[in-house]
């Protein structure tokens, strides 16, 4: 809402307190302002009179013009705007004047005259393009001959006011008004508003012998009709044009102008017919599915059941509460009008407005309106065109109303408010706000009766009135407290801490924690997964890209990892425990997972020449190291298995726990990208319900372990967690811990066959072991593996 | 002591001397102490002599021994230490040349804020809580008193599933959660981090995607002087002890009154500059007084129990905490962004 700052002082006595500190006052009150803007910044400025303008001696389009500046004084000022002439009255800009945009006015010499100032446009006082005429677009602004010369002329156009943008909370739907905007800061400087109370001069003839209204439905509950006859269409005066254009209206004609003028007076939209199109009855109903109708715009608009219109007894004649309809635009030649000020349903203004076009007028239907303000703005009008259009008043007004005009009265508490508000205010504190905010109100012992008038449509409940008194008297001697304690310790959502200890573990294992979007592209939807899965789409799209909820961290995992590889930074460990979406069973399941990605090198040292780059079996070391951390040691597996597309087959794995998939983990095909890239994903919704045993102390033995090599050549297609699960088996309990030691295959290995060493480490926690009985489990061991592998022994 | 024993003790002088190496020092002492050296030598012919001879002889012939043995075992000491620094002299590395780097994640700044919002508030009681980020139109809005086209709803454009069904457009859904699965409607002290959606166009101050932590605190005479107090500490541990807050009257459907919650500036200390924009003040939270409506559809009687509910956005915190300017940079994770936040922080 742009604020006219001399259209409020029509109606509140702000003492010439600067826009600054208004503005201040006003954001202290929770009404937020954006910009103070002048509607003119430009200084030293006056009323000229052109008495003699000829061509420049030395230039096409230059003219040398005497302009008198004040009355006896005359400036020759050099001037290239193709329409002045003598005999105008322009605006001069003196030396030492300041134009918007920097520019200052100085005495100079201009291809050999002086010139001692200069004669301004519109666009160089600053006023937007869109307040001038195509004349005043195209030359200087030539000043009625009113206007006396050593005048200044932004004081004599009105443009001497400025415009404070309030960006309003969508609750004060009052605020959307001078009168609503005055009353508010009055009560901030504690003073009385004081209403426009102009009377209707005359009255002519009945408004029933011209039109009915006709309400058909209930989404209309307010709707007034006058009429004025006879209007003379023209230019509006100088005041109202400027009140118009500090708030942010075009001026059009007289006209159209009081209508804007009413509304942002008083917030209640009016919308003006021409009765010659209109005919004589009003009806206010729904549009037909499909019914058509071309607005002012010039637009045409298809209509649905959840609009209002209102049409006459051919067609539709405005989309209520939205825009007028081109069929029954006041015009030109329009002799005879009829006002309509009514209220709408603002839940149909809005699902219209939404979906046609946001107006100055929907947007105030949508907040709500005040019915008492709808009969003070027609009459208003009727004022206005009677005064400023030279029109005549038909008496009496056609009316429905369904609306309740009565003030709302609540019941609050000396107490309460203080209770809420963690205050100690006397009744007189309380009394005093009510007060500045011309509410009636009656006290007795500390509860207040308070009559809350209708224009403030957003106070419903005690609470409300609560607010008011926070608001205006203001809460900054609150002191802060902290709130009873409840002697209970605050926790965290049990799988909240597994997520967050899970975050700890891989952060400790060098993985940087990354953040990602939850929305994918179709493309990227399917990535990484087998699954079947009914993915989650939004119903309203932004983008492409972000049309559905993933269902895979990897791909966002990728992109992080393609965006700094092509910033050279190649050394990439990254994770993100994230939620992925889907439907099952018509419901939506919000899936907890991890993804990790890896490539590049993980620990470096060039000039000792000692790299360890990312492996498939140093990102397998991560994830069984947190595998362990969650106490999942020697419940998972890593099986070859069906691997999504998007993995190298030969060098990926499903991952178990307890025989059941959990994720996946390996090579990103090299299809999709050259430099080798390791990832993986789990499924923490599977691992946050396994059960896990608590931790408890293990003795740690005494006696010395006996260690044993062997070595089996396989066929190279053998898995080596077969052959460990046979070796662990066949070893039992006194057979503690397996290591590969070597995987070999070439010189003295048949061809299609594959070497691997196993060292073996035998103990018992209660005594030494004999070299005997570990040779017999040890020849056990080879046997098993022998004929359960038809591995052959190749060193022992 | 006779002539052949001081002969002895000049020998041993001069081959002292020679000694370069262990072998050379244990060569001399079998040269001297062996069963055969020339110690052992001295008293090879006491046959021939008297009693009185035997003795003096053997005490002198003693007390040369003990004078030799102790001069080689000086010299094997200084050897053994010369041939250790001799040892370590070899092993000797410059320690300047550059280190061996060691893979180490760093936490994500939104989760640095995160958890130092959550400490705090656990430390004071809070529940951390979370809940689904698929909602549906009642968690969202309508138990928070925003009915079906209300025009509060244009603040926070949201992404729609189906016509019920949306990603959440705040974390206050969760306290709605909460409130109607408190079964014995006992007082709630909770807060809620977590993703929200608005339909924006990412720029350096939007994103479609961004966190918030919810704060919920239900009780009997719960008050706004208790909010109040709950943001100080808030926003002390936050920003720094010499911090205060300012509140400022706004409008919120959920909440009555309801205020826009700003924090003294910590760069200027309130005299005015470019981060508050001249002000002093940097907005950082919105808040108010849960509203009645809010409580009895949640099932706790306003009549009892009154609560305050606060909101903020963690980019917004760590961009003001850290001077991040582009909210983007939070989701492009650049690892030379992510590195700058891998260690302890420095006092506020």
């Amino acid at each position: 809402m742009k604020l006219s700052r001399k259209f409020l002082d029509d109606y509140v006595n702000t003492h010439g307190i600067s826009n600054e500190e208004l503005a201040e006052k006003m954001t202290g009150v929770g009404n937020e302002y954006d910009s103070i803007t002048p509607l003119s910044s430009a200084t030293n400025l006056t009323i000229g009179y052109v008495t003699s303008c000829i061509d420049h001696p030395d230039s096409d389009h230059l003219h040398v013009c005497q302009v008198e500046i004040k009355k006896g004084e005359v400036n020759q000022i050099v001037c290239g705007a193709p329409n002045v002439a003598k005999g105008q009255k322009v605006i001069v800009a003196l030396p030492g004047a300041t134009l918007p945009g920097g520019i200052e006015i100085k005495k100079s010499v201009i291809r050999g005259q002086e010139s001692n100032g200069m004669i301004c446009s519109l666009g160089e006082l600053g006023i937007e393009s869109k307040y001038q005429s195509e004349e005043d677009k195209t030359g200087i602004h030539v000043l009625p001959e009113d206007a006396e010369v050593g005048d200044e002329p932004l004081k004599y156009l009105g443009f001497d006011d400025t415009s404070i943008d309030f960006e309003l909370t969508s609750n004060r739907g009052d605020l959307l008004s001078i009168i609503g905007m005055a009353y508010e800061v009055g009560a901030i400087l504690d003073e009385k508003v004081t209403l426009k109370e102009d009377a209707i001069k005359k009255e002519i003839d009945d408004i029933k012998n011209y039109v009915k209204v006709n309400v058909q439905t209930e989404n209309c509950p307010l709707y007034l009709a006058r009429m004025v006859k006879n209007v003379t269409i023209k230019e509006s005066p100088r005041w109202l044009k400027a009140r118009l254009m500090a708030s942010g209206i075009r001026p059009i004609n007289n006209v159209v102008d009081i209508s804007n003028y009413v509304m942002l007076e008083t917030g209640q939209p009016l919308h003006f017919f021409d009765y010659k199109t209109l005919g004589n009855e009003i009806i206010i109903r729904m549009a037909e599915d499909n019914e058509h109708i071309t607005t002012l715009d010039k637009q045409e608009r298809i209509l649905s059941n959840k609009d209002i219109v209102i049409a006459n007894r051919e067609h539709a004649v405005a989309l209520a509460g939205v825009m007028g309809g081109l069929n029954s635009e006041v015009e030109q030649d329009t002799k005879d009008i009829v006002i309509e000020s009514a209220i709408f349903n603002p839940v149909n203004i809005r699902l219209t407005s939404k979906r046609i076009l946001r107006s100055e007028a929907s947007n105030r239907f949508e907040k709500g309106l005040d019915p008492n303000r709808t009969y003070y703005a027609i009459d208003r009008a009727c004022q206005l065109l009677e005064t400023l259009a030279d029109g005549e008043v038909v008496k009496g007004m056609q009316v429905h109303d369904k609306s309740n005009r009565e003030d709302t009265t609540i019941e609050i508490t000396q107490k309460k408010i203080n209770n809420v508000l963690g205050m100690e205010l006397t009744n007189k504190e309380i009394s005093d706000v009510f007060r500045r905010l011309d509410f009636a109100f009656k006290e007795t012992k500390g509860v207040f009766q308070v009559t809350v008038p209708s224009r403030r449509i957003d106070i419903h409940i005690p609470e409300d009135l609560i607010e008011e008194v926070g608001r205006i008297h203001g809460i900054d001697n609150v002191q802060g407290t902290l709130p009873v304690g409840t002697g209970k310790p605050g926790k965290y959502e049990k799988n909240y801490e597994k997520e967050k200890q899970i975050r700890h573990r891989l952060l400790s294992l060098g993985l940087n924690q990354v953040w990602t979007y939850t929305l994918t592209s179709k493309e990227h939807l399917n990535e990484f997964t087998n699954d079947k899965f009914m993915p989650i789409e939004l119903l309203d799209p932004m983008l492409e890209d972000k049309k559905y909820l993933r269902y895979s961290l990897i791909p966002s995992l990728y992109q992080v990892a393609s965006y700094n590889l092509s910033r050279k930074v190649t050394d990439i460990q990254i994770h993100e425990i994230s939620k992925v979406y889907y439907l099952e069973d018509g419901k939506v399941v919000e899936k907890p997972v991890l993804a990790g990605l890896l490539t590049g090198v993980a620990t470096n040292n060039r000039w000792l020449h000692q790299t360890i780059n990312v492996d498939f079996y140093y990102v397998k070391g991560i994830v069984e190291n947190l595998l362990n951390y969650l106490g999942l040691t020697n419940r998972y597996q890593f099986e070859v298995g069906d691997l999504p597309k998007e993995y190298h087959p030969y060098q990926s794995a499903l991952i178990k726990v307890d025989r059941n998939p959990i994720g996946t983990i390996g090579m990103i095909h090299p299809s999709i990208s050259k430099t080798p890239i390791y990832v993986f994903e789990i499924d923490l919704s599977k691992i946050y319900d396994i059960e896990i045993r608590p931790i408890k102390d293990k003795e740690i033995s005494k006696y010395p372990s006996i260690s044993k090599d062997v070595a089996f050549a396989f066929d190279e297609s053998i898995i080596a967690q077969e052959v460990l699960a046979t070796i662990q088996k066949a070893g039992g309990r006194l057979l503690q811990h397996i290591d590969v030691f070597d995987v070999y295959q070439g010189e003295n290995i048949e061809e299609g066959k594959k070497s691997i060493a196993f060292n073996l480490t035998f103990m018992d926690n209660n005594r030494t072991l004999t070299e005997d009985e570990v040779m017999e489990i040890f020849n056990k061991i080879i046997e098993k593996v022998t004929k359960e592998h038809h591995g052959e022994l190749r060193d022992k | 002591m006779n002539e052949e024993m001081k002969k002895i003790r000049d020998t041993l002088k001069k081959d002292l001397d020679q000694v370069q190496t262990m072998a050379e020092a244990n060569d001399l002492r079998v040269k001297y102490l062996g069963k055969k050296g020339l110690i052992t030598d001295l008293t090879k012919d006491m046959g021939n002599k008297s009693v009185e001879e035997k003795k003096a002889l053997g005490k002198a012939s003693n007390e040369l021994k003990n004078e030799v043995t102790e001069k080689i075992n000086q010299l094997i000491e200084t050897l053994k230490e010369k041939e250790l620094e001799a040892r370590l002299k070899k092993d000797k590395i410059d320690p300047t040349l550059p280190a061996t780097t060691i893979p180490v994640g760093g936490v994500h700044p939104l989760t640095r804020i995160t958890e130092e919002v959550e400490d705090l508030f656990i430390s004071m009681g809070y529940d951390v809580v979370s809940g689904p980020e698929v909602e549906d139109d009642l968690h969202n809005f309508q138990l928070l008193n925003v009915p079906k086209n209300h025009p509060a709803r244009d603040a926070q454009d949201t992404f729609y599933i189906t016509e019920e069904l949306l990603l959440r457009s705040q974390t206050s859904p969760v306290q709605a959660r909460t409130m109607l699965k408190t079964e014995d409607k006992a007082p709630l002290r909770i807060i809620c981090p977590g993703k929200v959606y608005r339909r924006d166009d990412d720029d350096a101050t939007h994103s479609h995607q961004f966190n918030q932590i919810e704060g919920l605190v239900v009780g009997e005479n719960i008050s706004l002087a208790d909010l109040k107090g709950t943001l100080e500490v808030f926003a002390k541990k936050m920003f720094g002890e010499e911090r205060k807050v300012r509140f400022r009257p706004s409008f919120f459907p959920f909440t009555e009154p309801s205020y826009e919650v700003d924090v003294s500036c910590f760069k200027c200390g309130g005299k005015g500059c470019n981060i508050c924009k001249g002000t002093g003040w940097i907005e950082i939270l919105g808040s108010g007084m849960v509203h009645p409506n809010v409580l009895r559809d949640c099932g706790y009687d306003p009549e009892k129990y009154t609560g305050f509910a606060f909101g903020l956005g963690i980019e917004r915190v760590a961009m003001l905490r850290y001077g991040i300017t582009d909210i983007r940079d939070f989701y492009t994770n650049d690892l030379r962004f992510l590195k700058n936040y891998n260690r302890m922080e420095g006092d506020k």
